[in-house]
């Protein structure tokens, strides 16, 4: 049964790399069209951080 | 209403304040006139407050100085014994509605720039721009500049502007942002424009021949002389935005060498620091970043209020001084818009489209994305005793907004 998942791989295949830029690189090295968006976890992960900015901001 | 929808309204208000700000220079005086609540024998100094023991090589050279200057001693080692005795009372700059370029010094006979935001009323004050004494250069070459500018170059200047009432600095200001200056280490067009005024008041004032040439000598090959109207300007505009409650938008960065500081509104005059980072910099012939000393100054009040490096894309011209290309200039005067409140309605950036420049750093932005006000500065030597050795750019301490987040949580009882 054609699922969407195997539908979606069966054709050519963007992908959209968030954060690490490595992680695209492997990707375009196999010919993947990779675009890379700008990401970093609030406060750089730091869990206090995060916290007090969901109340905050 | 929510601690959220509080906060959005303070800072809006601290963001209008800041707009709002009128510098007018309204005077050149001694600063023992003018700076209020000090007496006897006093030095302030930038940055945030420190103690003699642990300032940076720089800063004490510059106020074994400024102490020779005053003629409070002959010899830089008499100078160093009075400070270490802690006969000269030390004070930063910012306690007393004052700012200072590098190590900042000023005393009791240096005449300092007045300047009064007309929007509020409040005054502040900065010291001439030199390259030799605030660095930490104590020969007596360097303070020959000093004792020009109080017996010469101030009483002329301070004459020339009571004959003209005064000198709107807004106009000079919003020229220079679209003339290729950014109002830190790139002041040319400002200095320029304000040597324009300042001669005409000049010659409209009874002055002896010798100290109006020599004035005029000064103030038309002075490139940052309006550096020191810009800082003074920068601490008149921020004051009013203090103390409003709830508001998370820093009010003043400054450096002393040692530490980083800042103030946030609604946190009063609390500093939060961190230890002062290194510039990253081109240097003069003869110095290395071996001999480099770590960041210093009151300087950063112009990045405070959207100046400096905040505007460094519309100043390509400065990045001979301190490093990096066009492309990254503006890309740092655009990012500095994702930690501000909003952007500046009067001061506009050609480079940029003319949008107008990023005011209102809110310390919740700075934390949630990890970015950091870039500024840009002159580099002092780590050791007493020298002139200026380079200039580069630097990052805030994240910590420093860390530190302030989590002071402003406690005093609103957030994350209990």
């Amino acid at each position: 049964m054609e699922t969407l998942v195997s539908k979606l791989l069966s054709g050519p295949v963007i992908a959209i790399n968030l954060g690490l830029k490595s992680f695209g690189a492997s990707l375009e090295q196999q010919g993947v069209e990779v675009v890379q968006v700008e990401w970093a976890p609030p406060a750089g992960g730091d869990r206090e951080m995060m916290d007090l900015l969901d109340d905050l901001l | 209403m929510d601690i959220k929808q509080k906060i959005e309204q303070a800072n809006e208000e601290a963001f209008r304040r800041l707009c709002a700000g009128d510098p007018v220079l309204v005077d050149v005086a001694p600063a023992g006139e003018v700076l209020p609540g000090l007496k006897g024998k006093w030095i302030t100094h930038s940055g945030p407050p420190i103690e003699w023991k642990r300032m940076c090589g720089a800063q004490k050279g510059a106020l074994i100085g400024q102490t020779i200057y005053e003629g409070w001693a002959k010899t830089p080692d008499e100078a160093t014994i009075l400070l270490e005795k802690g006969e000269i009372h030390l004070e930063p700059n910012h306690a007393h509605q004052a700012v200072g370029p590098m190590a900042g010094t000023i005393s009791p006979s240096a005449p300092v720039w007045v300047i009064e935001n007309r929007a509020f009323g409040n005054r502040a004050f900065c010291r001439q721009v030199e390259g030799n004494q605030q660095f930490g250069d104590y020969s007596d070459e360097a303070l020959k500049g000093l004792r020009l500018w109080r017996d010469v170059w101030g009483p002329t200047l301070q004459k020339a502007l009571h004959t003209i009432g005064g000198l709107e600095l807004k106009p000079i200001i919003t020229r220079a942002l679209q003339m290729g200056d950014e109002l830190h280490n790139r002041a040319i067009a400002a200095s320029s424009l304000f040597a324009n005024e300042m001669a005409m008041a000049m010659a409209k004032t009874e002055l002896a021949k010798e100290d109006l040439l020599s004035t005029l000598g000064y103030v038309t090959h002075h490139d940052l002389i309006f550096l020191g109207l810009s800082m003074a300007s920068g601490k008149a505009i921020a004051d009013p935005a203090r103390d409003i409650e709830y508001s998370t938008v820093v009010t003043a960065m400054c450096r002393n060498g040692t530490e980083f500081g800042l103030n946030v509104s609604a946190l009063g005059n609390e500093w939060f620091t961190a230890p002062a980072p290194k510039v990253d910099g081109l240097y003069l012939p003869g110095y290395t970043a071996d001999v480099a000393g770590l960041d210093m100054g009151d300087s950063a009040i112009t990045e405070t209020v959207g100046w400096g490096a905040f505007t460094i894309g519309g100043a390509p011209g400065i990045l001979s001084l301190v490093g990096g290309t066009p492309e990254e200039a503006l890309a740092y005067s655009r990012e500095m818009r994702k930690i501000t409140v909003s952007t500046h309605p009067t001061y506009r950036l050609p480079a940029l489209g003319f949008a107008g420049t990023a005011i209102g750093i809110d310390i919740r932005k700075v934390v949630q994305t990890g970015i950091v006000p870039i500024i840009d500065t002159a580099i002092a030597h780590k050791d007493p005793g020298y002139p200026k050795i380079g200039a580069g750019l630097v990052r805030a301490p994240l910590e420093c907004f860390k530190k302030a987040l989590i002071a402003f949580s406690r005093k609103y009882d957030i994350g209990k």
